[in-house]
């Protein structure tokens, strides 16, 4: 994943033998896929409801809600997250893979487990404000945009430090070991690499954070305070449940999906190659500068530290004595959540893999945007439209957990591709040639060449999209039956029996087999991939 | 608990991916709608389950999920035979859809604060809207609504958001119901003292047991679950004079069922004291039709508010715009 977002500036080349590799037909049936499912459900819902209905003002503020929170938790979190990129790439330390690895945990962490550690530290009893009581000062309130826009800088940090970072680790060692020769202060090295670096990278960091914090749902409906705080997505449950208006829920999801449509071109616009020229791949790490940077670099790495695994103990340490006694049913839904995980991991990558393999045959602008749709589409009108559909030939019930090992898999899609396609342009474009002169062909140059060289970005991706499907809760309350729960739905009906220290146990299961999951496979890609270093 | 041999976990492995292990039921499936918390472990279904299916001679199958909006998208074509769970606020909606047949109980013989006349939708079993406190942090809880819009702002209370739960939806109808006119001021001096609003009671019945809310907007009978399984008796339902909004759960049988037998016989059933008796502490709220020395000691020793409040379906349907119209105007105008 050396450079996390390049995919949004058009290739520059394109082999010759690109055709050779398999995937590229089925890539683009996988994009037909992806744009029929996701534009299909919501076509499905507003013909279910004869149509499209306008909208309210109550609807209109939800717009602009949405619109704003998500602008600016994407620049915080981007801005944020830079000096702790910076600080990272440029200093080593004992534990720096650990950290990384950790720092990155948030991420993937289920919703409902990180409101729960978030209120435990910014809570009205929570750590911070009874520090700033301690010491006079008044007290932060959680509740409110305030509070949606901390949930969702926590979730999102640890994705930009992680791209940022890739493309601090992507400048090329000869540009590097240059400025050094040439004496470069820490302000040249700014000026010269990191800047360029950093205007090519920051728009599509920006850019994907800005879309996970649109259809935010679960953050706005317990931290947002009240009805000032309502999402879009927020409001397409509500039409859903309280008014029954499919055509309303139809209208704000075509409004949801343009929103990201207008997004996706505008950081297209403002996305710059930084110019670098290739490299050899390989690198010089940044030295990082003496003085006082030392010591603005260790405040950045321990505040970075300090938010984002502060409210992840805040979850574990109550919920620890709890694991041991939780009730049969949560260790069975545990099970089965574990297994679908697995499922959607693996068909998220067989989705990536043949997605990022026709994107790199060129001009597939179409193929790329269909990457990127499921991060637009609202789970809750994927789910009904689903429904919808299937419901005249089959029982929805009995597609409730291949449904949602399905919709997990293509919601980890537009997060997996970021990892693949930059990895898959460089094995394209470093070993295209000798492959096509050895006369590697199709599953022969699959196996040989293209899958272990992209064993890393896999492996990545591969862990991510089990955690996030491990977390997720999404749209199996729409099909489940009691006998098939999730972990996540097993913790949520905890809750609503009154029965919070058993669901603090969950909590724990939960945040563990997530970080687990992604451990796990992010360290398999790594062994294959052969090479141990961080990130 | 542990599994203590791989074989163990293997046999949960394989059986967490299908419904049907361990289940040996015969007979004809019979199918009712319920929500997820009703049919869960946790909840009274599996029991209900057993002891229906002890005298039917059917399978009888529980579907979860948003019982309303599930039927109104099927429409006809829906499989269920019983629907449980319908709230007040939905029956208007529901009656509409001509989908119900009546019950066929007689409702004279309910154990209601309220009168019930319904034809269709047959209580199971209700409680009242009601705000709980801890008397260890709030040991002087205001003694009535009056005093609750009075307190000091700095009294937190978390709520439901009326647009997406029903609870919310009652305290929309609680307040109309105590303050009438005056209902938009109530909500203005309330909403300074509300921490948040969430979608579901849970969430926000945790946010009031992790000690962020002194005051969370629940039900009269939820104490009883402290005393009950935790052997709590701090948390109370603070009882105000003017009254309380009833909250009640529903079931209905459907017109189109292929099963009207068996839907009848679960209807009988619902009234059942099988049935009732396993309300109290499956569903942590009053039977709908059990005498009160029947009950569990816990409930029997709960405080009674003395006035109950219930709007009959077409005055709360009537009520119910204008009234989220004051609510939207207090918390985000």
């Amino acid at each position: 994943m050396a450079t996390g977002v390049r995919r949004l500036i058009p290739r520059r080349w394109s082999g010759p033998v690109a055709g050779e590799i398999p995937g590229g037909g089925a890539g683009a049936v996988v994009a037909g896929f992806l744009a029929v499912l996701i534009l299909g459900t919501l076509a499905a819902v507003a013909w279910t409801a004869r149509g499209l209905s306008g909208l309210g003002p109550w609807d209109l503020r939800a717009i602009w809600f949405t619109l704003w929170q998500a602008a600016l938790s994407a620049s915080l979190s981007a801005a944020l997250a830079v000096p702790v990129a910076r600080a990272l790439a440029r200093r080593s330390f004992a534990g720096r893979g650990a950290l990384i690895l950790l720092l990155g945990a948030p991420f993937i962490l289920p919703v409902i487990v990180a409101i729960m550690g978030l209120v435990e530290i910014f809570g009205r009893q929570g750590l911070v404000n009874a520090a700033l009581q301690a010491v006079g000062l008044p007290r932060f309130s959680i509740y409110g945009w305030q509070g949606v826009v901390l949930a969702h800088v926590f979730f999102n940090i640890p994705l930009a430090v992680r791209l940022i970072l890739q493309g601090w680790q992507g400048i090329p060692g000869e540009r590097i070991r240059l400025a050094e020769s040439l004496g470069f202060s820490p302000r040249d090295i700014g000026r010269h690499l990191e800047r360029p670096m950093l205007r090519e990278v920051l728009p599509g960091v920006w850019l994907v954070i800005f879309m996970v914090c649109l259809t935010s749902f679960a953050v706005a409906l317990t931290l947002g305070g009240g009805p000032r705080a309502t999402t879009v997505e927020l409001a397409i449950y509500q039409a859903f449940r309280f008014d029954f208006d499919l055509g309303r829920a139809a209208t704000l999801g075509l409004v949801q999906v343009a929103i990201s449509l207008g997004a996706i071109l505008l950081a297209a616009r403002v996305t710059l190659p930084p110019g670098f020229g290739a490299g050899m791949g390989g690198g010089a790490a940044l030295r990082g500068p003496a003085g006082w940077r030392v010591g603005a670099d260790v405040a950045a790495i321990a505040l970075a530290a300090a938010f984002l695994i502060g409210p992840m103990a805040a979850v574990i340490l109550p919920g620890l004595p709890a694991l041991g006694a939780l009730p049969a049913d949560v260790w069975t839904a545990a099970a089965r959540s574990l297994l679908m995980a697995l499922g959607s991991a693996a068909l998220t990558l067989v989705l990536s893999v043949a997605l990022a393999l026709a994107l790199d045959r060129g001009r597939n602008r179409w193929i790329e945007i269909a990457g990127m749709l499921p991060l637009v589409a609202s789970p809750l009108v994927l789910g009904t439209g689903i429904y919808l559909l299937v419901r005249e030939w089959v029982r929805p019930e009995t597609l409730a957990l291949p449904v949602t090992v399905l919709i997990n898999a293509i919601m980890a899609l537009p997060f997996a591709l970021r990892a693949l396609i930059p990895a898959a342009r460089t094995v394209q474009a470093d070993y295209g040639r000798l492959a096509a002169s050895l006369g590697l062909r199709r599953w022969a140059r699959l196996r040989v060449l293209t899958l272990p060289r992209l064993a890393r970005p896999l492996g990545f991706a591969g862990g991510l999209a089990a955690a996030l499907a491990m977390g997720d809760l999404g749209v199996i309350t729409l099909f489940a039956d009691s006998d098939r729960t999730t972990l996540p739905m097993q913790l949520y009906l905890l809750m609503g029996r009154y029965r919070m220290q058993d669901a603090a146990g969950a909590a724990v299961l939960l945040m563990a087999i997530s970080l687990a999951l992604f451990w796990i496979f992010d360290r398999l890609g790594r062994r294959l991939g052969g090479s141990d270093d961080d990130a | 608990m542990a599994y203590r041999s791989p074989v163990a976990l293997a046999v949960v492995l394989a059986c967490s991916l299908s419904a049907q292990c361990g289940q040996a039921t015969e007979g004809p499936e019979f199918t009712v709608y319920a929500p997820d918390y009703f049919a869960s472990e946790w909840g009274p279904g599996p029991g209900i389950e057993a002891g229906f299916e002890n005298t039917c001679g059917c399978d009888l199958q529980f579907m979860t999920g948003d019982v309303l909006p599930r039927i109104l998208m099927e429409g006809e074509r829906t499989r269920a035979d019983v629907v449980i769970g319908l709230n007040t606020d939905q029956t208007a909606r529901a009656r509409e859809t001509g989908l119900f047949a009546p019950h066929g109980q007689d409702v004279a013989t309910l154990t209601l604060p309220i009168e019930w006349t319904d034809e269709i939708f047959l209580p199971f079993n209700w409680s009242e809207t009601a705000f709980v406190y801890d008397e260890t942090r709030l040991p002087d809880p205001p003694d009535s609504f009056q005093a609750l819009l009075d307190a000091p702002d700095d009294l937190k209370i978390v709520i439901q958001d009326p647009r997406a739960s029903v609870s919310g939806l009652a305290l929309l109808l609680w307040v109309t119901a105590v303050f009438g006119e005056d209902a938009e001021q109530a909500w203005e001096k309330l909403a300074p003292k509300v921490l948040t609003v969430t979608k579901d009671w849970s969430e926000s019945y945790g946010l009031f047991t992790r000690g962020e809310a002194d005051m969370v907007l629940s039900y009269t009978t939820s104490p009883a679950y402290h005393i009950v399984a935790e052997d709590d008796r701090t948390k109370h339902a603070a009882i105000f004079p003017e009254g309380h909004y009833f909250m009640v759960e529903l079931v209905a049988r459907l017109k189109g069922s292929d099963q009207p037998d068996l839907a009848q016989q679960f209807m009988n059933y619902v009234l059942s004291p099988d049935f009732q008796g396993m309300i109290a502490e499956g569903n942590w709220s009053y039977p709908a039709r059990l005498p009160a020395d029947q009950l569990p000691q816990a409930f029997r020793d709960l405080p009674r508010p003395q006035k109950t409040f219930f709007y009959p379906e077409e005055q709360a349907e009537a009520l119910r715009q204008p009234a989220l119209d004051a609510w939207l105007r207090a918390f985000a105008g």
